[in-house]
């Protein structure tokens, strides 16, 4: 891809400084043109104010999610485009399902991360976070990402699905493959498959042997009275996984970057631990990981730019969350934030349906990680890299203590 | 001090109920709803909070 010259006209979310620092690019284009536009990967939408995002995100007559892809998909070449068997004839709901479809299958996994079931998982995770401390504690030195915050919500979430937590680090290379090196297709499309595949064998297994764990739940519930076909809950089973693994892992690995720069605010954690849920709030808002895309569904005039039918449009929820206009000095991160109506886990009926799990996982990783590691310091910042596109974080973060 | 959350708004973030567990419950499709007819005074500020986070906007402060 050409470098961008113009971010209003040409914006380029996989540009490595975009990717690496956002939020001058946008508090310019707020100040000059809230909406940029592109026609790299197809003709495609870029809000940068609260507002804008957050009415885009509740319009779902104007703004379909059956495409929620920040980067389109392309097939390898020369592979077949017949699609007449594709596994997931239903695609991943309900993050890329409008209603009908969204309203029932978001009610079947929603009890699974209510606020009551999330604190369940607290001790599980707590463990979790312990045993990979236990690894590199004594050591002085760790890649917060990789040995910390990428391994805890993988683990999290194949509990809760009931697959092997031996498995992590496949999961993890697999939603890497279909997220973060999304313009790879031969590695995407070859990712997808096995990722497929392997649910598929699940699905069986559960239907023979059934277990506690949701995949089971999914496969012996029943909706208007009929079992539910085995292309949704396949759907659903990859979504979990997908939408469970990058973004926490981003959340707590970006946390980490916050709290690796600022001494200042690791001692407030450590001396004044009942300010943790506003600064977990803080860093969600300051570092939200998420965008997700939308599909224009029927032509509209939105905020002075003719959006049409099949444009794209992302709601980048931490564009909206460093915009002036709904927050006091959006660019200041302070933990003591009172009030802060942020949008990191979207808006509208799409509103993360794991968000109290994402936020019970970043205050427990943040509190085990303090309470073994009280003072760190990122050892080279030139050497921490950072992934954007769909989701946003710190992919290598080497401190030291 | 009274308020409500109107059911048609809330998506459940459950904001309110991490600021003010003893003025709100959320059942298990996310859905909050306020427990308390009159707000104790010792929680009315955990209840302006509650109504400033709520990012649907589904919380308002009906009596003062």
């Amino acid at each position: 891809m050409e470098p961008v010259k113009e971010w209003a006209t040409d914006f380029d979310v996989l540009d490595p400084g975009y990717v690496k620092d956002p939020f001058p690019i946008w508090a310019d284009l707020r100040s000059r043109c809230p909406i940029a536009h592109t026609d790299r990967r197809g003709s495609t939408w870029l809000p940068t104010r609260y507002e804008d995002v957050n009415a885009i995100a509740h319009d779902i007559e104007h703004f379909s999610s059956r495409d929620v892809g920040v980067i389109p998909f392309k097939p390898p070449e020369g592979a077949e485009l017949d699609g007449g068997d594709d596994p997931l004839t239903y695609g991943l709901p309900p993050i890329s399902a409008d209603p009908p479809l969204h309203t029932w299958t978001r009610r079947l996994i929603l009890p699974w991360f209510s606020h009551r079931r999330v604190a369940g998982y607290v001790p599980m995770t707590r463990s979790i976070c312990r045993a990979l401390l236990d690894r590199f504690a004594s050591t002085g030195h760790a890649d917060a990402a990789v040995d910390y915050a990428q391994q805890i919500p993988v683990r999290v979430i194949a509990h809760i699905l009931g697959v092997p937590e031996e498995m992590s680090d496949t999961f993890t290379g697999w939603v890497r493959d279909v997220l973060e090196f999304a313009e790879n297709p031969e590695r995407r499309s070859d990712t997808s498959d096995a990722f497929i595949e392997f649910f598929i064998n699940q699905l069986v297994l559960r239907k023979k042997e059934p277990g506690e764990d949701l995949i089971s739940s999914l496969l012996q519930a029943e909706v208007d009275g009929s079992p539910i076909d085995d292309s949704v809950i396949l759907g659903i089973v990859v979504l979990l996984l997908v939408a469970g693994v990058d973004t926490t892992w981003s959340s707590i690995g970006a946390a980490l970057w916050h709290l690796g720069g600022h001494p200042e605010d690791q001692r407030l954690l450590v001396e004044r631990p009942e300010i943790m849920p506003s600064a977990i709030e803080e860093l969600l808002r300051a570092y939200s990981p998420v965008t997700m895309a939308r599909e224009v569904a029927q032509d509209i005039e939105f905020a002075g730019c003719p959006m049409r039918a099949g444009d794209k449009v992302l709601l980048t929820f931490a564009a909206a969350n460093r915009d002036p206009e709904a927050f006091v000095e959006p660019d200041t991160v302070d933990l003591t934030r009172e009030h802060n109506r942020h949008i990191a886990f979207g808006a509208g009926i799409h509103r993360c349906a794991g968000s109290n799990l994402a936020r019970m996982e970043l205050q427990v990783a943040l509190e085990e990680w303090l309470k073994v590691i009280p003072e760190f310091r990122i050892t080279d910042p030139d050497q921490v890299k950072w992934a954007g596109g769909q989701v946003r974080g710190p992919r290598v973060l080497p401190v030291e203590f | 001090m009274r308020i409500r959350v109107d059911p048609d708004k809330c998506e459940g973030h459950a904001r309110c109920i991490a600021l003010a567990a003893d003025l709100f419950d959320v059942d298990d499709y996310g859905l909050s709803s306020v427990k308390v007819d009159v707000v104790p005074s010792h929680l009315e500020h955990a209840a302006r909070l509650a109504v400033a986070n709520c990012p649907e906007y589904a919380i308002e402060i009906v009596e003062e």
